[in-house]
């Protein structure tokens, strides 16, 4: 780890100044990422802003019917808070999906949206990479891929995001309220994380300074019909080979709205609106659902070691849809009968 | 002979760590350290106070032998600063008992013979300590996915369960019916099912 300070700020004015004042300052929530991040001299962070006293660490219902998540609220505290527990068990699935009791305790909500990706080159200082060193090249593509995008991707960089909690996120429509040097302001989730293109230094739109002081769920939970499916190498404390959120709103059989967001395949959890479009009014059947899972892999492409994921995200779709819709719901019995994959 | 600066004379220049005042509470006890910022908790735990019963593994949050809890919570000391941690209430395999008197883990590791190196156990029981206080897991299945940030090189998985379990049933918070005391033989695991298509 390099030489840095340290200040614990007091207030979110204080720490985008403080932020503003240094040329290589890092804002740290739990740390758990940022820290791993400095041992591997990955990041180097000259000074770092403590934001813990902030007081940014509530969660409350919003006027609107929503729940508004603070950015220093950590993991453990949303994903059993009494509120995301009812009316969002979507996002308590995702987030108890992912990492360790012990690192879900640290890490916090805003830190989540923050994370690196886990991509093996981005982590070693021995290889190019362009999300560390712009213009180095990408030592991924034409090698070990397991963990690697099949959708998105760019001639430049093909990480993933590693979250479980942001792939909820996507599907529940978040909104990430940020303050900055030049103020307030939100931004829809499905704009907040980007795809690498020619810049794949940058995961998100966040201008220089910005802080994320919280994120706002709008009222709807599809608390009745979701499913968080995780596919990785262990049973549990992996990263994500595939991930799904699957939410839907039924009328009886039929579909009347649906979500569906991938983890652990693109550059920024993977929302197919396209394919939401293909469930709606159609009955909740394995036939539908694998017509929308091929229109999500539709353009995907794989770099070889990682070729297997086009097919299980397809499989993985198709299961998720089919266990959202089985929750609480009487089906047709004989809608899966002959049309399981 | 080539002229020699005075500059070129003068040692070089030093950058010395720019430490600062940091007060912890651990174990109930208030310490005050003058360190780097960003000395980790786990080195000033283990370098700093003298508290080497919290062991460093992989040093990156992937092993849990880090594991102390911040205001009853765990936490992987290794991926926090010591700065980050003033006002609160740390406290770490030294403060869960005494030689006279071992914390109600501490006796089941030992009834249960759940550990054969010991490197990883004051982690394990510090987590399953944080596990008990969250009062979240009320099955096996619960207690194995809630222990999953502690790994344990030996494979005493199976002894280190049965002693969470005992305890976790002692204080009544276990719904499942069967009460695991020292010595009982644990029935094979149900096999895991192949995923269904």
């Amino acid at each position: 780890m390099n030489s840095f300070t340290f200040t614990q700020a007091t207030a979110v004015a204080g720490a985008v100044q403080d932020k503003a004042a240094h040329d290589d300052a890092a804002y740290i929530g739990g740390g758990t990422n940022l820290i791993d991040l400095m041992k591997e001299n990955v990041a180097r962070p000259t000074h770092l802003i403590g934001l813990k006293k902030l007081g940014l660490d509530t969660i409350e219902n919003t006027p609107d019917g929503g729940l508004r998540l603070g950015a220093l609220a950590t993991n453990a505290d949303t994903a059993w808070h009494p509120e995301v527990e009812k009316r969002y068990p979507l996002l308590n699935q995702a987030i108890l999906a992912g990492a360790s009791p012990q690192l879900r305790n640290m890490a916090t909500d805003g830190g989540n949206l923050m994370q690196r990706t886990r991509c093996y080159y981005f982590y070693d200082l021995a290889t190019p990479c362009n999300k560390r060193e712009p213009g180095s090249g990408c030592s991924a593509i034409g090698g070990y891929t397991r963990v690697h995008a099949i959708l998105g991707t760019s001639e430049h960089c093909i990480a993933t995001h590693p979250s479980d909690m942001c792939v909820a996120l996507a599907a529940l429509e978040a909104t990430v309220r940020v303050s900055g040097p030049n103020g307030e302001r939100t931004i829809a989730f499905e704009d907040f994380h980007r795809l690498p293109g020619d810049q794949p230094e940058r995961d998100n739109t966040l201008e220089p300074g910005e802080l994320i002081t919280g994120l706002d769920l709008p009222e709807k939970g599809f608390a009745k019909n979701f499913s968080y499916l995780k596919l990785r190498d262990r049973t549990s404390y992996a990263f994500a080979l595939v991930s799904v959120a699957a939410a839907l709103e039924l009328d009886g059989n039929t579909i009347t709205e649906a979500r569906l967001a991938l983890g652990g395949v693109a550059h920024k959890p993977w929302r197919d609106k396209a394919a939401e479009a293909m469930l709606i009014g159609q009955p909740a059947t394995a036939d539908t659902f694998r017509r929308a899972a091929a229109k999500v892999l539709e353009g995907a492409k794989g770099q070889g070691t990682n070729n297997f994921k086009i097919e299980l995200a397809k499989r993985a779709i198709v299961r998720a849809l089919k266990q959202a819709a089985e929750m609480n719901q009487v089906l047709d019995t004989n809608a899966f009968q002959n049309s399981n994959p | 002979m080539s002229q020699v600066t005075q500059a070129s004379l003068a040692p070089p220049p030093v950058a010395l760590a720019p430490t600062q005042a940091v007060s912890l509470n651990i174990n109930g006890q208030a310490h005050s350290l003058q360190i780097a910022p960003w000395t980790t908790l786990l080195d000033a735990l283990r370098e700093y106070l003298d508290l080497t019963g919290t062991k460093k593994g992989c040093d990156h949050g992937q092993c849990g032998a880090c594991t102390v809890l911040v205001d009853g919570k765990r936490i992987n000391s290794c991926l926090s600063l010591a700065v980050m941690h003033e006002d609160s209430h740390i406290q770490t395999i030294e403060g869960l008992g005494t030689e006279d008197k071992l914390s109600p883990l501490q006796q089941a590791f030992i009834d249960h013979d759940a550990f054969q190196c010991g490197y990883c156990t004051p982690g394990q029981i510090c987590s399953a300590q944080g596990l008990i206080n969250e009062g979240k897991a009320k099955t096996e299945a619960e207690v194995r996915e809630l222990m999953s940030g502690n790994i344990c090189r030996c494979g005493a998985y199976s002894n280190i369960l049965n002693a969470v379990m005992e305890v976790l049933n002692n204080e009544g918070l276990i719904i499942e019916d069967k009460v695991w005391s020292a010595g009982d033989t644990k029935p094979d695991l149900a096999p895991v099912e192949p995923p269904k298509q």
